[in-house]
């Protein structure tokens, strides 16, 4: 297949890019020189994310200028200068202070993209606590074994999701979960919870970020495996440094660059690019709590005068459906740059970026573990649509085949197929699953860090994602675990076994789908069909709940009971039979 | 189409998306994604479901009116009428 490649000229684009050179970039990349744009804590006190994205911008003369920009649902605009963060996340790392929350201790967030999250987030890391930002979609199953395996001592929600989510009910089962704040309360307070707006109020605007070391644990972020419980991968405060550097040479920031980042915090690319990268550039960052909606997001970015635009092909791939005409509707003249991360972004989506904004769509490539993006496409280097990109500098990313003998051999030769690996050091790679020393330890062989996709390299050098190397699914750019659905489907008192898979879905990437057997006494119906469906969002929420289930009079399993989802997904995508009995055998 | 006709099937696509979603108690003038805990996904399915139970085409460009039970039955019912 003839591939077309976008091409660059330095000449078209409007600002000249941060990284003009690639290879030469990186030749001469060190990550301890780069460190060194950053400030540091006055004093040698080591280094703090919160300092590097607030802190040194308001004390400087950056002080009014505007950080965050809210956009409400209902129109709503809320505007904090560099300045009011200062005060705000102040106020909150003394209302954490006040509660007796120690360095290290984790603080829960479970809202939708509101102010407080982003200050809740800020203040923590002031105070050198761990911020775990839950994705509001959550149902009540993933939220307790979050706040579970996290050890949560604060949680700030809503009043609403403290209800809808059932927390009361959750709190008996997390003794560790002492404090819950509550947004937006109006009412007398729920017993049990406290006010986060009466907190702040009486709390002190002046805080002194305490001495922290570089690798003092700053955040978690949960990722799913195929099997066993979700994983709480650690990152720690100098992962700002690769947040900044990213921010630099993929996101090209400049000082006057208003930056969207479409992503819930829920997710790491909500919390290093919707909150950390454009706060340590001290660039504006524009919030939106509204869901997807294309003509809303055209508005934004013409309204906003969005500069350079972080989104994900799950969206991009819905605006394509609504049609390049009502993208033409708007007015783009201020976009420079936009980027998509979260799975492999079609060619066709490259290319509609063309048509829709005058602008191709640069795909980059990383993950929770990573901590910030490792693959990517640059403004100055040309695109091979369909392509991850290449490694950051700084990088160093290879192509293994990983022996069963924990042994690695490293594949030179382009276009085979094989693991994406990273050689491990640089700042935000993650330091640990919490309380899950051996599957960290699985994730290292050889001096690689094994990334779980399956990926190639072409001669000149670009990556290629080919799939998941494991039975995660990837729905709407994110990791869903096969277990935690079973585990939850099971709990539903007709369930025999249930076995789940990622469907291909055009636009969502793959959409959760359940094969559930019956026990007996039990006979398919629709109404026990949608009974195990609203089961099932009730306890994981819509973002993990399957969207369709499927009986089967048995789901297959090796001798040894494991669930062959592999056999599942094949039979569902109607592969032969040949290729079926492999897959059996090497189970 | 009546309004309490289409006020049903509406019911009815939304009961096999959220099926655990009380919807006897949805205040009509108010969001659906909110009350009903439903995300994007869900609503594009919502979308879907709609057309093969009414036959009606939804312009991408319209969803917005869509967003909630009172929004829902005044679009259906004006494209049922101009049809």
């Amino acid at each position: 297949m003839a591939l077309e490649i976008i091409e660059k000229k330095l000449a078209d684009l409007p600002v000249v890019p941060n990284m003009v050179d690639y290879e030469r970039v990186r030749a001469d990349f060190k990550w301890e020189t780069a460190g060194r744009e950053l400030e540091g804590l006055p004093g040698g006190r080591g280094l703090n994310i919160a300092h590097e994205a607030v802190d040194r911008h308001s004390r400087g003369p950056r002080h009014d200028h505007l950080a965050l920009r809210w956009l409400g649902k209902q129109g709503e605009v809320s505007d904090f200068s560099y300045g009011d963060l200062l005060e705000l996340s102040s106020r909150f790392a003394n209302v954490l202070k006040g509660l007796g929350v120690e360095k290290g201790d984790r603080i829960f967030a479970l809202c939708s993209r509101v102010p407080e999250l982003y200050i809740a987030a800020l203040g923590t890391l002031k105070n050198i606590g761990v911020f775990c930002p839950l994705f509001s979609a959550f149902g009540p199953e993933p939220i307790q074994e979050r706040l579970s395996i996290g050890e949560g001592r604060v949680l700030v929600t809503t009043e609403a999701l403290y209800k809808r989510r059932k927390i009361e009910e959750l709190r008996k089962s997390l003794p560790r979960l002492e404090h819950v704040l509550l947004i937006g309360n109006k009412g007398p307070s729920l017993p049990g919870t406290l006010s986060y707006h009466a907190l702040m109020a009486e709390a002190s605007a002046h805080f002194e970020i305490p001495p922290t070391d570089p690798e003092d644990m700053a955040l978690l972020h949960f990722t799913s495996g195929t099997t066993g419980r979700p994983k709480g991968a650690i990152h720690v405060h100098q992962a700002v440094i690769a947040h900044y550097v990213t921010g630099k040479y993929v996101l090209d920031y400049h000082p006057e660059d208003i930056f969207w980042c479409t992503s819930d915090p829920g997710w790491v690319t909500g919390t290093s690019y919707g909150i950390i990268a454009p706060l340590a550039h001290g660039i504006t960052s524009i919030v939106d709590e509204g869901e997807f909606d294309a003509e809303r997001w055209y508005r934004i970015l013409q309204n906003e005068k969005v500069t350079v635009w972080y989104t994900a092909p799950t969206a991009v791939r819905m605006m394509m459906k609504v049609g390049k005409e009502t993208a033409r509707k708007f007015d783009y003249r201020n976009l420079r740059f936009i980027a998509s991360v979260g799975e492999p972004l079609n060619p066709e989506a490259v290319f509609w970026g063309l048509e829709a904004f005058g602008l191709p769509i640069h795909d980059n490539w990383w993950q929770t573990e990573t901590g910030g993006i490792m693959i990517a496409n640059y403004p100055a280097m040309n695109i091979k649509p369909g392509s991850m990109g290449k490694p950051l500098p700084g990088i160093e990313a290879a192509i293994v085949h990983r022996h069963k003998d924990g042994t690695v051999q490293v594949v030179e030769e382009p276009n085979i197929q094989g693991d994406l690996a990273l050689r491990p050091g640089w700042p935000s790679i993650f330091r640990g699953y919490l309380r899950d020393e051996k599957r960290y330890r699985d994730c290292f062989a050889g001096g690689w860090y094994i990334t779980g996709d399956l990926a190639r390299r072409d001669p000149e050098g670009y990556f290629w994602f080919i799939g998941r190397a494991d039975d995660v699914i990837k729905s709407a750019g994110h990791l869903i675990g096969p277990f935690e659905v079973e585990s939850a489907l099971m709990e539903h008192p007709a369930v025999a076994e249930a076995g789940v898979i990622g469907k291909p879905d055009p636009v969502i990437g793959e959409m959760v789908k359940a094969f559930v057997s019956l026990k007996s006494g039990y006979g398919p119906s629709e109404s026990l069909q949608m009974e195990i469906l609203g089961f099932a969002r009730t306890r994981l929420g819509p973002a993990v709940a399957p969207r369709e289930i499927e009986f089967r009079d048995s789901v297959p399993k090796t001798r040894s009971g494991k669930i062959m989802r592999r056999l599942l997904k094949a039979r569902e995508l109607g592969l032969p039979e040949g290729d079926i009995s492999t897959l059996e055998s090497e189970e | 189409m009546k309004s309490e006709q289409m006020r049903e099937a509406v019911m009815k696509v939304l009961g096999r998306i959220a099926p655990e979603a009380d919807l006897a108690s949805i205040d009509p003038a108010g969001s659906l994604r909110d009350q009903l805990d439903i995300d994007s996904v869900d609503f594009l399915n919502f979308m879907i479901g709609l057309h093969s139970e009414l036959g009606v085409q939804i312009p991408e460009a319209d969803v917005a009116k869509l967003s909630s039970l009172d929004g829902c039955i005044a679009y259906l019912l004006s494209k049922s009428a101009a049809s």
